[in-house]
């Protein structure tokens, strides 16, 4: 039982819910950018919310089954294909042995998983199966798939249904300009107050420099620091710190000019400044965000960060129980 | 030094021990972290040292924020200028210095450099007015140097050089990042050197490079079978300087899976240090080389 990957797509790799527990070394969470279109995509397979799939990127790898499976695809709006036949997304599928798994043209987002009854099974490495390419861990031999990469598929836990689906109003594709909510704090004491209304009144656009370890933002107006000696150890750069440890969605500005937001490949550390960290209810949001797409960021303080919380929480546990 | 608290998010708890870097700093972050993994607070999933900061991770559905905010207020407390004496190893790393591998790669971004005409070594020599590049190779290779942080990327070591603050060598970081950086160079910005643990972007002043693998995801180097990753937050790491032929004899023995690094354990004392920098590295280089 197992998948032939005819083609790779553009950056495909198996992920699960992530390596907790070795960022203070380097080796970031991991796992994957929409944590929920993940949990989601796996509830339509029956499988458990952790097991792993592959997540796509703009667009869909080739896929061969040796053995008859069932498969859902939620996330990105990617249109799936079971030899050229056009198939739903959010809902399950069977695919039979020797049929070809393909992908029409990305419609809306950025990531899709696909999940398959019994996960992606490579081999678990510090508790995990997915792939942090920066560091060759994980996955499929610590990298992106490629053509002619065979992965194995476990064994299914329950018995899947295809034609479960995800209701069409707890679904996220994606593919709306986007509010995040920031937690502002860190460094923000460093800039100036107009630099910091500036921040929040200003429409930024994401820039092609966005992937697994962080998505960069342009199009807003510079940020001015507050004038002082520069610690010993930080660095020239007003921007530059003594290197220190990164939140997963802070919000870093080098240079005071591009706002670079971390997310689940992070940089464990660096010697710039952030100014607050994007609430962790958002995360998978920017997961979805495509290159010039916009987004404003949204001042919010620590009980509406929990609140958001906890609303996602809600959707995600409706979500599974409508599955 | 003044501690200051912040949230980082719904899921992060940092710590600025103080502004700027010193051991003082470092060693509190360090006992701090310490009491924290001792307390085994419920809600806690990560605890990660920095040079001068540290950072919790938790979990809100399990432990409130201002209730770990409290918890980590009263262990500094408690913790107070921290324990000053640490048992730890120091490890030999071979470098050679101004390699062509970095040669070729600092040529390749010259244009993001403050000085487009000569080399990294060059310009970190001039502006730490060292006479030449061996001066300046003396002084990086003839002290020891502290592992206050282990990160960026995986197992990459961030090292503050164990001199007196006027002797230590600071550069600034190149004007833009280089996109590539070889595997095991031996960088260099602000004050902090580094080892690049993986190829990948990189913004620090490029010296040399070790023949000695530091990250091995695989974990089929010897040293690295038990864990993938070397460095420990605490390590001390004295550098020697080796030739090409010196290099390829070490690359040959690590792909024979016969390199075995030069690793000693050691007491250090940061009262001892302060008090008489030259003393103290003399004993902690007398303990590697077996006096």
């Amino acid at each position: 039982m197992a998948l032939e990957i005819l083609k790779p797509g553009l950056s495909t790799t198996v992920q699960d819910l992530g390596r907790p527990g070795y960022y203070h070394l380097g080796i970031p969470l991991s796992g994957a950018m929409d944590r929920e279109a993940l949990i989601a995509a796996n509830a339509l397979v029956a499988n458990d919310d952790g097991d792993a799939a592959l997540e796509a990127v703009f667009m869909g790898p080739e896929i061969r089954f040796t053995a008859d499976a069932v498969v859902a695809v939620t996330g990105a709006e990617l249109p799936p294909k079971v030899d050229g036949v056009e198939q739903p997304t959010w809902q399950a599928f069977l695919i039979k042995a020797g049929q070809v798994l393909s992908f029409g043209f990305l419609k809306a987002g950025a990531r899709a998983y696909i999940a398959v009854a019994g996960g992606i099974d490579v081999p678990m490495v510090l508790g995990s199966r997915s792939t942090y390419p920066l560091g060759a861990l994980g996955g499929h031999e610590g990298r992106a798939l490629k053509a002619g990469d065979v992965l194995p598929l476990g064994p299914a836990r329950r018995k899947p249904k295809p034609g479960a689906l995800v209701p069409p109003g707890l679904r996220r594709p994606g593919g709306r300009d986007v509010e995040l909510r920031m937690l502002p704090g860190l460094y923000w004491h460093r800039i100036t107050e107009a630099a910091g209304r500036h921040f929040f009144d200003d429409v930024w656009k994401v820039a092609p420099e966005a992937d697994r370890i962080g998505y960069r933002f342009r199009g807003g107006r510079p940020l001015d620091f507050l004038p002082r000696e520069q610690p010993f150890g930080a660095g020239s750069d007003p921007s530059n710190i003594v290197d220190s440890c990164y939140p997963y969605g802070s919000v870093q500005v080098p240079g005071g000019t591009e706002p670079i937001v971390l997310h689940r490949d992070a940089v464990s550390g660096g010697g710039y400044f952030m100014i607050g960290t994007v609430v962790s209810a958002d995360l998978d949001l920017i997961g979805q965000l495509q290159p010039h797409q916009q987004a404003r960021f949204r001042a919010v303080e620590m009980a509406e960060a929990l609140a958001a919380r906890r609303e996602r929480a809600a959707a995600l546990a409706k979500l599974k129980a409508a599955v | 030094m003044t501690t200051r608290y912040a949230f980082g998010g719904d899921e992060h708890i940092f710590v600025e021990v103080a502004e700027e870097m010193s051991l003082d700093a470092f060693f509190k972050g360090l006992s701090i972290t310490q009491a924290v993994r001792d307390s085994d607070i419920r809600g806690v999933t990560e605890i990660c040292p920095a040079n001068a900061s540290f950072q919790i991770k938790f979990d809100p559905d399990v432990i409130a924020a201002d209730d770990l905010l409290t918890e980590l207020k009263r262990i500094e407390a408690a913790t107070g200028s921290g324990h000053s004496t640490l048992a730890t190893r120091i490890v030999e790393i071979p470098v050679f210095y101004g390699d062509p591998w970095t040669h070729e790669t600092l040529m390749r971004f010259r244009e993001r450099h403050q000085e487009p005409d000569g080399t990294d070594l060059d310009y970190a020599a001039r502006v730490n007015g060292y006479a030449g590049v061996d001066a300046f190779v003396a002084a990086h290779a003839g002290s020891p140097w502290f592992v206050s942080m282990v990160g960026f990327v995986a197992g990459l070591p961030f090292m503050y050089q164990m001199v007196e603050r006027a002797k230590q060598i600071e550069v600034p970081k190149y004007l833009r990042p280089r996109t590539d950086t070889p595997r095991l160079t031996v960088g260099h910005g602000g004050c902090f050197g580094c080892i690049y643990s993986v190829r990948g972007a990189g913004g620090y002043q490029m010296f040399g490079i070790t023949p000695m693998p530091i990250y091995d995801p695989k974990q089929e180097i010897g040293y690295l079978r038990e864990f993938m990753i070397f460095f420990r937050p605490g390590d001390i790491v004295k550098f020697k300087p080796v030739d090409r032929a010196g290099y390829d004899a070490a690359v040959e023995e690590v792909d024979k899976g016969t390199f075995a690094p030069l690793i000693r354990n050691v007491d250090f004392s940061l009262a001892a240090f302060h008090a008489d920098p030259t003393a103290t590295n003399a004993k902690l280089l007398g303990v590697l080389h077996g006096a």
